[in-house]
């Protein structure tokens, strides 16, 4: 035994060693081995360049610049003067201090961004200086530049990642970029590229020693993909400028296509706003603002009720149901009595009238009998009121639509079921009498009216509305956006409501707006609307709506405008889309007084009511809101958005 | 004269060593602290003192072989008078370096006594032993044996170099040897498991544990009254074993909270797993177990060994060098490496049995003990299992005089077994 013992004690201290070494080596090899590279492996990424946005026409919106982080290791700082560092840096003392603390805690060897994104501007004068200060230097990125002052919301814009991004793609790490709304972040996959990487192995004092596995493991950055978009910059630009001092959006499709010529969401600022050192304070200024809300999209976002040009959607159901013909006059008696005492009112005008002059007039009581008709050609309500329905989401609405941009609505088109569920009791045609003039339960967005028009000029079908036109040049190919949507009416159907919107401009509510040598087809809106003000639901200033396309027989733009408290569709909507058609049709613009009449009118005083305390009316037919001042003219109105917050 | 005459050298023990120490070499020109390495024998560098002191390693084989076998028994007692006195010389004249009074300066060089105390004390303690009339039962000879193990470990610790210090319970295994009783070790480790126990459970349950544990010896000896080589049941006895567990349990709970310094409060703590500590003071472990991980089944050409390139393992040359083996060797190098000190420590314990006289062993065996608790606490806690405790791994880390000195202790015992024949008293 005595012999014995220091020998089985050698064995066996031996054996478990050997057992532990196959444990550390073998079992959980794998996972030292990962926490060996991240000791020793330093990965220095190669970002590509971020692919520019073009727009339809080649004309160049966004591209690159390069901008400046100042950086800290803080390991190599030492001793420092923090009161001159701030001063250099135009920074609050404090607020250095809690950044450079925050540094520390994240690493104290690995670099930490305290400014970022300079400007060359901002950088020019930090260059010599900092060289003062050990552990502090200068990092290169690149950085978007902005071609224009306009469309941010659809361009989109980039950020650094955050901690949620990088937990859900483990593409990003701490510190790159990434789109974070619009074009930048539907197509962030592509405009990014894929980054590169070089490693090497550094010692424990962070120095690089050599390259990693002969580099063999290095990776070559992948460029990133330049986007042609479909939108037609000057068409944005001008589109923009007539948005001046007013709220509500635009969105312009070329019919024959489903191309995206314009997407206009006001108030909206401009792009360059989010770069630079300012550029926090005014996203956060952007996405506070809740009174103008610039960060909405409205045309994609937005859920209004359509109002009347929802109209010639009842009119198409009509005759494809074969409940009426363009021929069939209705009687109008300052509108129409559905049932007991009720009655939808209807303003002056010859009455009886058939379907082009019905539209052309805006008649409410023709079309509460012809929609009256189709609900009531259902064996049950709520049977018409399927049919109804899916004649009426066949034209997009009541969906997403599958547009490329990463926000949207689905609105509401209700069905039997809806009012069925709604209502205990039983109910009829005339309980939902308002969807005849597209108010009542009728919801959409103004990208869902653009598209629906669109259908119209078509006669019939339409092309998923889309922003990407080419990716390096290269045309898509992508046959959700090449297939054509049929809508449930047949080709046929379409002419006599047509006319009617041509008669529109000639004769109708548009007439005023008519453009020499373009046949367009029209519709106008006036759309009842109610707001909370101070707690109270409180009937708004009518919105102004217009939907319209151009050229009656060979469309080339379908276009939707809405006005948020325009007072009614051909004040603002109407004058607004007959200049964009114009423009793009013939590139230049003759009804300088209408430009004139957008340029110089704002509908600030009407919004401004809602947050003052005075009691106030609505749709006050006198002209006001006329812009005497030049400075009054805010395009772009971040900058007293803030102000307005104080007011409120 | 006859068979005896011609001296036979332990080729196996011989060859082992010569593996240990160039696998060590090869360790440390991978460890070594550079950007760019140069030739193995830059004098510059780790690795080329290292090579340096192999060198005079060899010279000092040669010396100690050609010396006359019947010197170290002899001298023994002046051996263990000069190397004590040069322990003690140190709180005089020695070097501070890393916090520890444990070198003198030679030149460029400097001098470690406590590794060349280890041989002396083992020849002492041989040396007493074996006399004819001494004898570990007798309590004053024991207490003498005791003395002469213990004396180095006194001069060591306030170095501080507890580790050192820790090594001369090697000598248990030659005591027991030469008889003393397996209840000392009994002790030593009930002593352990109560001290560790203090340290993770709560008191009161280990004082229940011991109130249970000794009842129930208690009883099962009661039943076994007919076997008269356990200690008659007297209760008192019990009781008393039980206060005396008690006692020590809160005494060691009190050392360790109030007395111990926290670095080794700390050490402990991480092996046990009470406290993690990845960047602090487990950070060295932690580096040296991804280091041994990176290695893998076969290990890593060293430019890929990116850990031990780097610098990663603190000390990788000297007390972490088996760190280095197992990322550029990988499981096949320290596996190796293991089975060489075993057989090492077999070939020392085999050779110490087969020696007619007594001195001889109780050196063989004091040799084989402290290459053992080397082994054991040094790559123990390289791999995670033991706490941090500094000393060096026998003849492969950094270090002229840990080499020397471990050359020395194993030399003198070939020597003593190459004469084994003629050699009597
Ligand atoms: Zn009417």
């Amino acid at each position: 035994m005595k012999k014995l013992l220091l020998f089985s004690i050698v064995t066996l201290v031996g054996l478990t060693f050997i057992g532990r070494m196959i444990y550390l080596q073998v079992v959980i090899s794998e996972e030292l081995k990962l926490e060996a590279e991240n000791n020793s492996v330093k990965t220095v990424y190669d970002y590509p360049e971020r692919g520019f946005i073009y727009d339809r026409n080649g004309e160049l919106m966004v591209a690159n610049q390069v901008a400046y982080d100042v950086m800290v290791i803080p390991k190599e700082t030492g001793d420092f003067d923090l009161n001159k560092l701030a001063g250099l840096l135009k920074m609050d003392e404090s607020r250095l201090e809690k950044k450079l603390k925050t540094a520390r805690i994240w690493s104290t060897k690995q670099a930490s961004v305290i400014i970022p994104q300079l400007t060359q501007e901002e950088y020019a004068p930090l260059q010599e200086q900092l060289r003062k200060f050990p552990g502090f230097y200068i990092q290169r990125r690149s950085l978007r530049k902005y071609q224009v002052d306009h469309s941010a919301s659809v361009l989109g814009y980039i950020r650094e990642v955050n901690q949620g991004k990088i937990n859900e793609d483990d593409y990003y790490v701490q510190g790159d970029l990434a789109g974070k709304s619009g074009i930048e972040l539907q197509y962030e996959k592509e405009l990014r590229g894929e980054k590169g990487y070089k490693k090497y192995t550094r010692d424990h004092y962070g120095r690089a020693i050599e390259s990693y596995k002969n580099g063999s493991s290095d990776l070559a950055p992948i460029a990133g993909t330049d986007l042609t978009v479909t939108l037609d910059k000057e068409l944005q630009e001008y589109a923009e400028k007539l948005m001046i001092n007013k709220r509500g959006g635009i969105v312009a499709i070329e019919p024959k296509t489903g191309e995206i010529l314009s997407l206009i969401t006001a108030p909206n600022y401009d792009p360059s706003l989010l770069m630079g050192r300012d550029r926090s304070k005014n996203i956060n200024a952007i996405l506070r603002d809740t009174v103008r809300l610039p960060d909405v999209n409205r045309v994609l976002q937005g859920q209004y009720a359509p109002g009347s040009p929802f109209k010639v959607i009842n009119a198409l159901i009509g005759l494809q149901e074969g409940v009426t013909t363009p021929q069939e006059r209705f009687r109008c008696n300052h509108g129409y009595d559905y049932g007991g005492r009720k009655k939808m009112a209807c303003h002056s005008h010859a009455s009886p009238l058939a379907m082009s002059k019905g539209i052309a007039e805006s008649c409410n009581a023709y079309f509460a009998q012809v929609y009256r008709r189709i609900i009531e050609k259902g064996e049950t309500s709520s049977q018409g009121m399927d049919t109804w329905h899916d004649h009426v989401t066949s034209f997009g609405l009541g969906n997403y639509l599958g547009y490329d941009l990463p926000v949207g609505q689905p609105g509401r088109i209700p069905d039997g079921e809806y009012y069925t569920s709604r209502y205990k009791y039983k109910w009829y045609a005339p309980t939902t009498i308002s969807n005849a003039i597209g108010q009542g339960e009728v919801a959409v967005t103004p990208i869902q009216l653009a598209n629906m028009t669109a259908a119209i000029a078509n006669r019939g079908y339409f092309y998923t509305p889309h922003i990407i036109k080419k990716m390096n040049g290269e045309p898509i190919d992508n046959p959700k956006y090449t297939t054509k949507n049929f809508t449930t009416i047949d080709a046929k159907h379409f002419e006599p409501v047509i006319e009617g919107m041509n008669e529109v401009y000639n004769s109708g509510t548009a007439k005023y707006v008519k453009i020499p040598e373009i046949e367009i087809c029209g519709k106008t809106g006036t759309v009842e609307n109610f707001a909370k003000v101070n707690g109270v639901r409180k009937q708004q200033t009518d919105h102004s709506v217009f939907i319209a396309f151009a050229p009656k027989d060979d469309p080339k733009i379908a276009i939707a405008v809405f006005i948020e408290n325009g007072y009614w569709g051909s004040r603002y909507a109407a004058k607004i889309a007959s200049l964009l058609i114009e423009k793009h049709i013939k590139g230049e613009i003759t009804r300088t007084d209408l430009e004139d009449y957008l340029m110089s009118h704002s509908l600030e005083y009407e919004y401004a009511k809602k947050l003052g305390k005075e009691p106030y009316n609505i749709n006050v037919a006198v002209d006001q809101g006329l812009i005497t001042d030049e400075k009054e003219r805010k395009l772009h109105q971040l900058v007293d958005s803030l102000n307005l917050k104080i007011l409120k | 004269m006859g068979i005896g005459d011609r001296p036979k050298y332990d080729i196996a023990a011989i060859l082992i060593y010569t593996a240990l120490v160039f696998i060590g070499l090869f360790s440390i020109y991978s460890a070594a602290p550079v950007l760019e390495y140069t030739s193995i024998t830059d004098i510059n560098q780790v690795y080329g003192k290292q090579f340096l002191f192999i060198g005079v390693c060899a010279l000092l084989i040669i010396i100690i072989l050609a010396i006359e076998v019947k010197f170290y028994e002899q001298f023994a007692g002046l051996i263990y008078v000069v190397s004590m006195l040069s322990l003690a010389g140190l709180y005089i004249f020695g070097k501070e370096v890393n916090g520890a009074v444990s070198w003198y300066p030679i030149g460029s060089f400097t001098f470690q006594p406590s590794e060349f105390a280890k041989f002396a004390t083992a020849l002492a303690v041989a040396k007493f032993l074996s006399q004819l009339n001494v004898s570990l039962k007798n309590v004053r000879d024991f207490m003498i044996v005791a003395g002469i193990i213990a004396l180095p470990a006194l001069l060591i610790v306030p170095q501080p170099d507890p580790g050192s210090a820790l090594i001369y319970t090697a000598f248990f295994f030659a005591l027991h040897r030469e008889g003393l009783s397996l209840w000392y070790l009994s002790l030593g480790i009930i002593a352990l498991a109560l001290f560790l126990a203090a340290l993770v459970i709560n008191i009161w349950w280990i004082i229940l544990i011991i109130v249970v544990v000794v009842a129930i010896i208690y009883l099962l000896s009661r039943k076994r009254k007919h076997n008269k080589r356990l200690p008659k049941p007297r209760i008192y006895l019990y009781v008393i074993a039980t206060f005396i567990c008690i006692a020590y349990t809160l005494s060691t709970s009190y050392i360790f909270n109030n007395i111990l310094e926290d670095r080794h409060r700390n050490r402990i703590d991480i092996v046990l797993g009470r406290v993690q500590d990845d960047a602090g003071i487990g950070y060295n472990i932690n580096q040296s177990m991804i280091a041994i991980g990176n290695g893998g089944w076969a290990g890593k050409p060293l430019e890929e060994a990116t850990q031990t390139r780097g610098g990663y393992v603190p000390e990788q040359h000297t007390d972490f060098v088996f760190s280095a083996i197992g990322e550029v060797s990988g499981l096949l190098g320290t596996s190796i490496t293991i089975l060489l000190f075993m057989f090492l420590i077999y070939r020392i314990i085999i050779m110490a049995e087969r020696q007619r006289n007594q001195f001889a062993r109780i050196y063989g065996y004091g040799v084989a003990g402290i290459f053992f608790l080397h082994f054991f606490v040094n790559v123990g806690m390289v791999i995670g299992l033991l706490p941090t405790v500094g000393i060096p791994l026998p003849f492969m880390s950094y270090g002229g005089s840990g080499l020397m000195g471990f050359t020395i202790l194993l030399f003198i015992f070939i020597k003593l077994d190459a004469h084994r024949m003629s050699y009597d008293h």
